[in-house]
């Protein structure tokens, strides 16, 4: 409280240091720190229930932290809400809003609420309604619109005071697949200017927007990193392959271009089915395919299988919940 | 300010964007109108005087004033809107004044559609006008304070049946405490409390049109706390 902001802090757009929140005897998160520069996306990734929600809700000064602190922009959560307030658009989890006004009036609340000054508010709600595409439905009442239209009306009113920061909880969750690849395209184009932190459970989405990702688990930040940094600490590609031969296993294991082979099963006709995953953790499919060649086995299968960051990310969160 | 204006003309506007609030006007109308000159038969009476529909306000108001302010909290809270309006750049106490200045501009309106009794007692006779304003003026205070506490109450809870009937309940304790009190005698001086801190007993002087300063800081009085327990129990869920 009240002493002056590192260097850090006053350099990174939104910097959190050991937040803590309990509710009653159980923790939601705990003691988690990360920080997130000017004008980057980062994806908070995590199972359900596992404090992404918490996190953002602390960020925008819902709630308080039970420990630690969180400053956005330099101005710290607890002590100057205002001014947090001020710099950031925020859609929460459920996309709540007033189904009883329509979309144009709603946007103007928002605008004249958010400060928006009053010859501004015009232009500034007729461009969230272009870049949002709302042109159709302007006049009508929020709660006559489909999923896919609050949830673009939730956007909307998170980036008509042209904030800094966007916190968007899950702004593709109940989305067809057109709608989320529409509001994945809307999220890279505000990440050319903005700092956006979203959260989500699936992970091609953050692979698809984000600089960096954030895996939250039980309240832990297990992982962070770029996507492909997160990849690469998984397994790597592993190779799938049904062969014929006599003793395949111990020969497989020890050629040179193998880490680990592992059988999986025994196939019909004497062929068995094995998992190889190369050394350095490359595509050894040809390899192996020069091998079955050399030493005369019969191949009936054989597939590459690049991990995804669903690995990384089950690795991370299995056993755990 | 400017933020007060703002959440008052959106809550303003959200009683008419249904016709929710209309309804509620012309039930109000109906109801008190039929007790004025039928219940309390005006017509034989013989008096150009409103002092029985004055009366007769603290028990329709105890109905109607829960139904203005169950929503207002109750409602935000089970959409989740009230996460977006607590995140917005505004300071707690502008939201809750602005909600009420919106429910007390909706009373005023219904009210206002009363006035049609005084221009029709003004025509078969010459009434008090006086008398008349200062009631009209006391009973304003008095569905303030209701819609004080019924405001407080709807902050309590995400659904607007309990927070009518509590509201509903916990006025009626306050009206009652101010005539019940016949068998609390024995405890002496709890009775010039308990008429001290009833709604009921200061709306006496105001039937008669009287507007006494100690009334008047009575009523200001619970506005103040009702609010203000409001905005802090806004602020609450910031606390550590």
């Amino acid at each position: 409280m009240g002493q002056p902001l590192s260097k850090r802090e006053r350099l990174s757009m939104i910097h959190v240091e050991g937040l803590t929140k309990r509710y009653g005897p159980s923790t939601a998160i705990d003691d988690i720190s990360f920080h997130i520069n000017r004008g980057e996306v980062v994806g908070l990734l995590g199972p359900n229930g596992a404090g992404k929600t918490t996190t953002m809700k602390i960020l925008t000064c819902f709630i308080s932290a039970t420990a630690g602190k969180a400053s956005i922009n330099g101005h710290d959560t607890f002590d100057q809400p205002l001014q947090v307030k001020e710099q950031i658009g925020y859609l929460p989890e459920s996309c709540p809003l007033y189904h009883d006004m329509d979309v144009a009036t709603y946007l103007a609340f928002s605008a004249e609420v958010r400060g928006v000054a009053s010859h501004k508010r015009k232009g500034a709600v007729s461009k969230v309604i272009s870049d949002c595409d709302l042109g159709k439905v302007t006049n009508k009442l929020i709660g006559h619109l489909s999923k896919g239209y609050r949830q673009r009306v939730g956007l909307a009113q998170a980036m008509i005071h042209d904030p800094a920061v966007l916190i968007l909880d899950e702004p593709t969750s109940g989305l067809d697949p057109n709608q989320i690849r529409d509001i994945l395209s809307l999220i890279n184009n505000l990440g050319q200017e903005k700092t956006v932190i979203h959260s989500t459970h699936i992970l091609s989405e953050v692979e698809a927007t984000s600089d960096r990702v954030l895996i939250i688990n039980n309240g832990h930040i297990v992982a962070q990193g770029t996507p492909k940094e997160l990849m690469s600490r998984s397994s790597g590609t592993t190779v799938y392959v049904t062969v014929k031969g006599s003793d395949v296993q111990s020969q497989l294991a020890a050629a040179a271009f193998v880490n680990k082979a592992e059988k999986l099963a025994d196939a019909k006709d004497g062929f068995v089915r094995l998992a190889v995953q190369g050394a350095d953790q490359r595509d050894v499919s040809l390899d192996l395919f020069k091998l079955a060649v050399e030493k005369d086995w019969l191949v009936s299968e054989l597939k590459a299988e690049t991990a995804s960051l669903e690995d990384v990310f089950a690795k991370l969160t299995r056993g755990q919940a | 300010m400017n933020h007060v204006s703002s959440i008052f003309k959106k809550e303003l506007r959200s009683y008419f964007s249904s016709p929710i609030g209309f309804v509620f006007i012309i039930f109000y109308l109906l109801v008190s109108n039929a007790f004025f000159f039928f219940v309390q038969d005006f017509f034989r009476q013989g008096q150009v005087t409103m002092r029985g529909y004055f009366a007769a306000m603290p028990w329709v108001f105890l109905f109607f004033v829960p139904a203005i302010t169950m929503r207002l909290w109750a409602e935000e809270k089970k959409m989740g809107t009230v996460e977006l309006l607590l995140t917005m750049p505004m300071k707690e106490w502008e939201i809750v004044v602005g909600k009420f200045l919106a429910a007390f501009a909706f009373l005023a309106i219904t009210l206002a559609f009363s006035l049609t009794i005084p221009a029709s007692l003004m025509y078969l006779g010459k009434p008090d006008i006086g008398v008349i304003v200062g009631s009209y003026v006391g009973a304003l205070f008095l569905g303030s304070a209701y819609l004080a506490i019924g405001l407080y109450i709807s902050s309590l809870t995400e659904n607007q049946v309990v927070a009518f009937i509590i509201s509903l309940a916990a006025i009626f304790v306050l009206l009652l405490i101010g005539i019940a009190p016949v068998w609390l005698n024995a405890l002496g001086s709890i009775v010039s409390v308990c008429e001290y801190v009833s709604l009921l007993s200061h709306f006496n002087n105001v039937t008669r049109g009287v507007i006494d300063s100690r009334d008047v800081v009575y009523y200001a009085s619970v506005i103040a706390l009702f609010l203000y327990l409001n905005i802090k129990n806004i602020e609450a869920r910031k606390w550590r």
